[in-house]
């Protein structure tokens, strides 16, 4: 027990994190698993962490409604951004999201209440770690489900093949708009928790580097079932304490491995870290 | 007649690939469309599941116009269709395909899967038979658990037609279903599509095999350079001098 009251003492902090950023990589997760490549989620994660810092700073709202309104903001333009642009497809949908993700940034570096360039200071710190786990086992519960469901093979049918998905009665447009707005949601969440975590948030948290992290995130871990996205987030969230107790501390060190681990993972398990674990299942299983 | 095919024209640049096609498909009949290669066979199909949108022309579907609407709503209608070039969910496995084809047949409600009602596992064991049964309707329930990228050339076609059973549909397209098959497999898909006719489904197939579909189709049309030649039943169509001509005489 004293171990383990000491152990969180020294990385609570990292838990915290690694939770945080397992449930933004879900949120990616639901949009990649329909076959649709965003690079918009960090974005939604800006407009729930943006919304809930707001909320509860300038309108003294429950924490709670804060970040689900939050959440429900991210899923309201999701939807609004959806309908239009996820008519493009692969490297083009990428674009589009990710230029969707420079205007948040941009109109968080200028608008007033999103307190510029330096971002909001002393969101109160409410978010534990008790509700972080909850709300990311809750989500991982739904995802799990959600595959088993109408909406989750349809999403998996558009993304091995959206002409076939097609001709088989799957509206496409609707279920690939569904995804995007679900993976909104879950990132507006991780966002607007992420902002009562660390006291304070900043435009360029949620800008390229960051929706680019939370692809990493899901390659690594992989994307063939849920639980990927999470053994990626919690491996490359937790991997600079590692480094710094084998002694490494420089930040490009650091960078550096990030990417050698990721070029590892593409060349030798394009399913994902995850690919070792259970390779019973043809989903999660090797590809021929 | 179930389905109209009347002055249907499509163009791909200044290629006219179907140029006023019309002809019309009794219901429960299978119904061949033949021509060279480039005859604007495939592009039929495709207009015909609203994959491809006409210039000209109509489609009628019992007499309801179905030429503009998307390939997804076409499916509802009840017309289901494989590719020619194979277009199979490479990383599910053989039941899983047939699953994924269930979409319109199947509700698979999320709510009481999330809360872990008995009624979902019973109806998810009712949906997994419907699925199983389709694969044994093609002859590969052997290969359930294999993942459809490893099924032999032949086995994948039949799974593609198994996939498009899972839709119950009323009418099925099939893009040369037989096309790389050996003996054997040729005579079963042959009996397949036989005994569906026998249940009341009404097929349009594509085939380059001409024994095949001299003996399987009941009705026969024949494309020329985007044009139809003839549609008639085997005999009339087989001693019309221009299918001779354009088709069959290049064989003697």
């Amino acid at each position: 027990m004293a171990f383990l009251m000491h152990f969180f003492a020294v990385y609570g902090n990292l838990v915290n994190f690694i939770g945080i950023n397992a449930l933004m990589a879900l949120g990616l997760y639901v949009t990649l698993s329909a076959g649709q490549l965003s690079l918009g989620n960090a974005a939604f994660a800006g407009i729930g962490g943006y919304t809930a810092g707001i909320l509860t700073m300038q309108f003294h709202a429950p924490y709670i409604l804060s970040i689900t309104s939050g959440a429900m903001l991210s899923g309201i333009v999701a939807v609004l951004i959806g309908l239009p642009v996820l008519r493009l497809r692969g490297v083009f949908l990428a674009m589009a999201t990710l230029s969707f993700g420079e205007v948040v940034r941009i109109a968080a570096v200028n608008l007033t209440i999103t307190g510029g360039a330096q971002g909001l200071v002393g969101i109160p710190n409410k978010t534990t770690t008790g509700l972080i786990f909850t709300v990311l086992a809750l989500t991982g519960y739904f995802m799990a489900k959600l595959r088993q469901s109408r909406i989750g093979w349809s999403f998996e049918s558009i993304r091995e093949d959206e002409a076939a998905a097609a001709s088989l009665g799957v509206n496409t447009t609707f279920y690939k708009t569904v995804a995007f707005t679900i993976g909104a949601i879950i990132s507006g969440l991780a966002g607007g928790m992420y902002a009562h975590l660390n006291f304070i948030i900043s435009p360029g948290e949620f800008g390229f580097s960051a929706a680019v992290q939370l692809l990493i995130y899901n390659i690594v871990g992989g994307t063939r079932i849920w639980y990927g996205p999470l053994l990626g987030a919690t491996l490359l969230t937790a991997l600079p304490e590692v480094l710094r107790g084998i002694g490494v501390t420089a930040g490009p060190i650091r960078m550096c491995v990030n990417g050698i681990i990721l070029l590892l993972v593409i060349l030798f398990l394009p399913n994902g870290l995850i690919s070792l674990l259970s390779r019973s299942s043809s989903i999660a299983g090797p590809r021929p | 007649m179930l389905l109209e095919i009347v002055g249907i024209t499509k163009t791909f640049g200044g290629i006219r690939a179907l140029d006023g096609v019309s002809f019309s498909v009794e219901k429960g009949a299978i119904h061949g469309l033949i021509g060279p290669n480039g005859a604007g066979k495939t592009t039929l199909i495709n207009v015909l599941s609203g994959t491809a949108k006409p210039m000209e022309g109509r489609i009628l579907l019992e007499g309801a116009l179905i030429h503009s609407l998307p390939p997804y709503k076409v499916a509802a209608l009840g017309i289901a269709r494989t590719f020619q070039n194979i277009r199979l969910f490479a990383g599910m496995n053989c039941v899983e395909n047939v699953i994924a084809g269930q979409h319109l047949k199947a509700k698979r409600q999320l709510l009481p899967r999330l809360l872990h009602l008995p009624s979902a596992n019973r109806e998810e064991r009712e949906y997994r038979d419907k699925a199983m049964a389709c694969l044994k309707r093609v002859g590969i329930e052997h290969r359930a658990a294999i993942p459809a990228g490893y099924l032999s050339y032949g086995e994948r076609r039949r799974l593609e037609i198994a996939r498009a059973l899972a839709l119950e549909p009323r009418i099925l397209l099939l893009d040369e279903p037989v096309a790389g098959m050996r003996r054997r497999g040729i005579e079963q898909v042959g009996g397949l599509i036989r005994s569906l006719a026998t249940q009341g489904m009404t097929i349009l197939l594509i085939e380059h095999n001409m024994k095949f579909v001299m003996e399987l189709c009941s009705r026969i049309t024949v494309l020329n350079f985007g044009r139809v030649i003839t549609t008639g039943a085997p005999s009339e169509v087989g001693r019309h001098p221009q299918v001779i001509e354009a088709y069959l005489g290049a064989e003697a």
